[in-house]
C-alpha cells in the first residue's frame, strides 16, 4: 500500500511509474523521518535551555567545524549513493534511451495554443511530410496531402490511443510557444519546445482514459488545454486504427496485398 | 561627527544618509508585498472558487478584465506574473538585501555611512522608477506581462506588455548592481579598526556573499532582457526558431533562435536569487538567536565557510530547473549532483544554528519567536526540494503545485519569517521605540497559522498532478476530486491577510508611541547597538575600535554577562 495514494497520488499506469513512485516514497519518507526527528530535538532544545532565574548560559565557543560538518557529510553520501546507484539509471532509462523497433508505435503530437494535434503514420509506418504554408483551420498541422506518405496518415485533436502494453514513442513537436505534454498516472512530463521534436516513451500497463494537460503556461487558454489518452487492449486497437485509417487508402492497400 | 542642516527634501527624499535610504526601501518594498498579496488573494478566489464573479472587486474592472465580475484567463495571467515579480524583485529582495544590508550593514562594520552615499540615492530611485513602470503596466493598452514571471519565449514575445517589463527589470536589476557593488566596498574597506574578517558579524558575511552573488548573476540575464526586449521591439530572433504558426498564421520571424536559451540565461541568474533572498534572512536569523540564547554562534568558521561555499556552488545548479525542458537529458545528472551538494552548506547553516541553542539560556522575545519558527519551517522548505532536485522524481513534480508550496514554504514561511523578525528586533535601532509585544505575538501566531494553512494543501494539490497556473483548475478532469484542497489554501491565504493587520497597525503606532527604550534594548554585543537610537548622521558619537568577536555573550569572567565588541575593558 503506498500512503502517497491517501495525498493525491492517483493510481500508476505506466512501465516506469514504479520507478518513479519509488523515489517519491523513498525522498517522501526521508522527508518525514528527518523533519520529525529533527524537531524532536529543537523542541527539546528550545525547552530545555529555556531561560530560568539563576541559570546562566554556557559560554562554549566551539568553531564546531567536525561537529557540523558531520550531518552534512552524512546526507552528502546518502545522496551520492542515491544519485549514482538510483537516480542516474532510472533517469538514463526513462529519459535518454529512446526504444526502436517494428513493435513500437509511434505518434507525432503537435501541440498548438490551445489544443493537442496527434498525428498516427498509418498502415505505411510513414509519417506525410507538413507544411507550414498549408496550416488551416481543416488542415491544422498542414499536412501536405500530395506526399504519398501522407495518405494513409490520421489525424486527431485532443486524442490519443495507445494500445495496452506496447511501447509507443512520441516525437513532441509544437508550432508555436513551449507547451508540456503530462499525463500524471503514466508519471511522465516533458516540455515541448518550438523548433525540436523531443522524443518520449511509454508503455501503459492500465487500460482507462487519462487527462493529457499541458503543464507549461502557454497562454490564455493553458487551463483549457486538455487532451485524453486512451489505452486499449491490443485488439482494440488495431480495430480503431483500421477504422479511422482513410477509406481510399484502406481499399487501395488491401487490393496490393 | 557634526549635525548639519539639511531641508527635508534632501534628508528624508533625495537622501544620500544609508540610514534613510534603508527606511525607504523599507517602506517601499514592505508596499510591494502588501500589493503582491492582493494579486494573489484575488487569484486565490478564483481557484477556490473558478468562474465566480469575484466579490467587490469584480463589478470594478472592465468588461475585458473581468466579463460580468469573473476573473478573466487574461487578467490570471497578468496578476499571476505581476505577484512573482512584486514578490521578489520589489518585496522580499530589496527588504532582505536593500533595506536590512543598508542600515545594519555600515553599522555592524562601524562606518559612519556607506562607501558611495550618491551611488546609494542613485539606486534606490533607480528602483523607484523601475517599480513606477512595472506599475504604470496595469494603465497602459498592452497590459502588464502575462506569461509568469520567468517570461518564456516565445509566448512572452506573442503576448503583449513584455517590453514595458524588460524596460522595468533593466532599471530594478542596475539598482541592485548599484547596491552589490556599494555593500561590498563599505563592508571591506570601512571596517572600525580591530574589526578584522573573522570578527565580522554573519550578518555582515551574509550580506558581503549576497552582494557577490548579485553582481556575478544579474548581469547574464540583464544582456538576455535586452535580446528579449530585440525580440518584442526589433523583431530579431534570438529566441524564435523557424516555421512557427501562431494562431493559424505563419509568424513571419527569421528564425534560427532558441528558445531554451532564454530559460538558460533566466535561471542563471533565477536560482542564485534565492540565495539572494536567503542569505540576508540567515544572517537576521543568526543576529537574532546569537542575542536571545545568550551564548556565542556556534561553528562561526563553519557558517563564514558554508557562506562562501554557496556562493560558488549558486552558480552550478541553474539547470535543475531545466530537466525536463528539452534540454539534453545528459546534461542533468551534472545538475542533479550540484544541486544535491549545495544542500550540504545549506544544512552546516541550519545545524549551526540549531546547536547554538544548547547550552543557551533562550529569552522568548518576539523576534526570537520568528527565528525559532523559521528553523522548522525553512527546514519544511528546504527538505521538499529534495523530491524536485533529483531528477526522477521532478518528472512527475515539475510545474506542479508541489513546486509552488516547496518555494512558499521557502521564500514566505522562511525568508519572510527572518525578515518580520528583523524588523521587530532592529525597530528599537531605527526608531529608539520598541514594537509591543502582544500585538506582535498575535501576528506571529497567526502568520505561522496562515502560512501553513495555506500552503500545505498545495503539497497535496501537486501530489494529485494539478500543474500551476491553471485560471480555471476544473477544465481538467482529474483535479475535479481535490478542488476543496483549494478552498482550503484560499480561505487560510484570508486569515494569513487577517494576521498582518496588527503587524500593520503595531509598525506605524510605534514609531510614534511605542515604548521608548534604550540604545541597546537587547543587550547585544554587535557596533550597531554601539550608536545612539536612531543614529545620528554619521553614526558613531565617538570613533569605535573593535576587541572581540561578534558574540561574546555569557563570558565566565564578565559579570555583565555579554562584553560589547567596542568595550576596551570587561566589567
Amino acid at each position: 500500500m503506498n500512503l502517497l495514494h491517501l495525498f493525491g497520488l492517483p493510481p500508476a499506469a505506466s512501465s516506469y511509474a514504479a520507478d518513479i513512485d519509488f523515489g517519491l516514497r523513498l525522498t517522501f519518507a526521508s522527508i518525514v523521518f528527518v523533519f520529525f526527528s529533527w524537531s524532536v530535538y529543537l523542541a527539546y532544545l528550545v525547552f530545555r535551555y529555556r531561560k530560568r532565574p539563576g541559570v546562566q548560559a554556557e559560554y562554549e565557543k566551539s568553531e564546531g567545524i567536525s561537529k557540523a560538518m558531520f550531518p552534512g557529510a552524512v546526507v552528502l553520501i546518502l545522496e551520492m549513493i542515491l544519485i549514482i546507484f538510483w537516480e542516474i539509471p532510472v533517469w538514463g532509462k526513462i529519459k535518454e534511451d529512446m526504444p526502436m523497433g517494428p513493435d513500437v508505435v509511434e505518434i507525432n503530437v503537435l501541440a498548438q495554443q490551445f489544443a493537442w494535434n496527434i498525428q498516427y503514420p498509418g498502415l505505411d509506418g510513414k509519417f506525410g511530410k507538413r507544411k507550414k504554408g498549408l496550416v488551416s483551420f481543416s488542415n491544422p498541422i498542414g499536412l501536405d496531402y500530395n506526399d504519398p506518405a501522407a495518405k494513409d496518415d490520421i489525424v486527431l485533436a485532443n486524442e490519443i490511443h495507445l494500445p495496452l502494453g506496447k511501447t509507443a514513442l512520441i516525437h513532441l513537436m509544437s508550432m508555436d510557444v513551449v507547451h508540456d505534454f503530462a499525463v500524471p498516472e503514466f508519471r511522465i512530463k516533458q516540455d515541448i519546445v518550438p523548433g525540436m521534436d523531443i522524443p518520449l516513451w511509454v508503455k501503459p500497463t492500465r487500460l482507462g482514459t487519462y487527462d493529457l494537460a499541458c503543464a507549461q503556461l502557454c497562454g490564455f487558454g493553458h487551463s483549457l488545454m486538455v487532451g485524453h489518452v486512451i489505452v486499449q487492449s491490443p485488439e482494440d486497437f488495431a480495430a480503431w486504427l483500421k477504422k479511422n485509417t482513410p477509406v481510399s487508402v484502406a481499399a487501395s492497400s488491401a487490393n496490393n496485398f | 561627527m557634526s549635525e548639519h542642516k539639511t531641508s527635508f527634501l534632501k534628508k528624508y527624499v533625495f537622501a544620500t544618509d544609508h540610514k534613510i535610504i534603508a527606511l525607504q526601501y523599507m517602506f517601499t518594498s514592505l508596499f510591494a508585498l502588501l500589493i503582491g498579496f492582493f494579486f494573489v488573494l484575488i487569484m486565490r478566489w478564483e481557484l477556490a472558487f473558478p468562474m465566480h464573479p469575484i466579490p467587490l472587486l469584480g463589478r470594478l474592472l472592465s468588461a475585458k478584465l473581468a466579463p460580468n465580475g469573473v476573473m478573466s484567463p487574461e487578467l490570471y495571467n497578468m496578476l499571476g506574473a505581476m505577484h512573482g515579480t512584486a514578490m521578489i524583485f520589489l518585496g522580499i529582495a530589496p527588504l532582505g538585501f536593500a533595506a536590512f544590508g543598508n542600515y545594519v550593514l555600515p553599522l555592524q562594520v562601524g562606518a559612519p555611512d556607506m562607501a558611495f552615499p550618491k551611488l546609494n540615492m542613485l539606486s534606490y530611485w533607480s528602483f523607484v522608477i523601475g517599480c513606477l513602470i512595472l506599475t504604470s503596466s496595469f494603465f497602459l493598452p498592452s497590459g502588464p506581462l502575462q506569461s509568469g514571471w520567468t517570461a518564456y519565449p516565445p509566448l512572452s514575445e506573442i503576448t503583449r506588455g513584455t517590453t514595458i517589463w524588460i524596460l522595468a527589470m533593466v532599471f530594478i536589476i542596475n539598482s541592485s548592481l548599484l547596491g552589490a557593488i556599494n555593500f561590498i566596498v563599505t563592508g571591506l574597506n570601512m571596517r572600525a579598526p580591530g574589526l578584522t574578517l573573522g570578527r565580522l558579524p554573519i550578518f555582515v558575511w551574509a550580506q558581503l556573499v549576497t552582494s557577490a552573488i548579485v553582481l556575478l548573476a544579474f548581469p547574464p540575464v540583464e544582456a538576455g532582457a535586452v535580446l528579449l526586449l530585440m525580440d518584442c521591439v526589433a523583431h530579431t530572433s534570438f529566441y524564435l526558431p523557424q516555421g512557427l504558426v501562431i494562431l493559424g498564421h505563419a509568424s513571419g520571424a527569421a528564425g534560427g533562435g532558441q528558445p531554451i536559451l532564454w530559460q538558460h540565461l533566466f535561471w542563471f541568474l533565477g536560482h542564485p536569487e534565492v540565495y539572494v533572498l536567503l542569505l540576508p534572512a540567515i544572517g537576521i536569523i543568526a543576529e537574532i538567536i546569537a542575542n536571545n540564547s545568550r551564548k556565542p554562534l556556534y561553528g562561526y568558521k563553519a557558517m563564514v565557510g558554508s557562506l562562501l561555499t554557496i556562493l560558488i556552488l549558486s552558480f552550478i545548479v541553474w539547470a535543475h530547473h531545466l530537466y525536463i525542458s528539452g534540454m539534453s537529458p545528459f546534461l542533468s545528472d551534472f545538475f542533479a549532483i550540484t544541486t544535491l551538494a549545495i544542500s550540504v552548506p545549506s544544512v552546516i547553516l541550519l545545524t549551526c544554528l540549531v546547536f547554538s541553542l544548547q547550552g543557551g539560556s533562550i529569552r522568548f522575545t518576539v523576534p526570537m519567536l520568528f527565528a525559532l519558527s523559521f528553523l522548522p519551517l525553512f527546514g519544511i522548505g528546504g527538505l521538499t526540494g529534495i523530491p524536485l532536485g533529483v531528477t526522477v522524481t521532478d518528472i512527475y513534480l515539475h510545474d506542479t503545485y508541489y513546486v509552488i508550496g516547496h518555494f512558499h514554504y521557502v521564500v514566505v514561511a522562511g525568508i519572510l519569517m527572518a525578515l518580520f523578525g528583523g524588523i521587530y528586533f532592529w525597530f528599537p535601532k531605527w526608531f529608539g521605540r520598541k514594537m509591543d509585544e502582544t500585538l506582535g505575538k498575535i501576528h506571529f501566531w497567526g502568520t505561522v497559522i496562515g502560512i501553513n494553512g495555506t500552503f500545505f494543501p498545495m503539497f497535496i494539490l501537486g501530489l494529485a498532478g494539478q500543474s500551476r497556473r491553471l485560471w480555471n483548475p476544473l477544465a481538467q478532469a482529474h483535479n475535479v476530486p481535490w478542488q476543496k484542497w483549494h478552498v482550503v489554501s484560499s480561505v487560510f491565504a484570508g486569515i494569513l491577510l487577517l494576521a498582518q493587520i496588527p503587524f500593520i497597525y503595531n509598525f506605524f503606532r510605534s514609531i510614534f508611541k511605542g515604548e521608548r527604550v534604550s540604545d541597546n534594548p537587547w543587550e547585544a554585543t554587535t557596533l550597531d547597538w554601539a550608536c545612539p537610537s536612531p543614529p545620528p548622521h554619521g553614526n558613531f558619537v565617538n570613533p569605535v575600535s573593535v576587541y572581540r568577536g561578534p558574540y561574546e555573550y555569557s563570558q565566565p569572567n564578565n559579570r555583565e554577562g555579554w562584553a560589547a565588541q567596542n568595550a576596551a575593558e570587561l566589567v
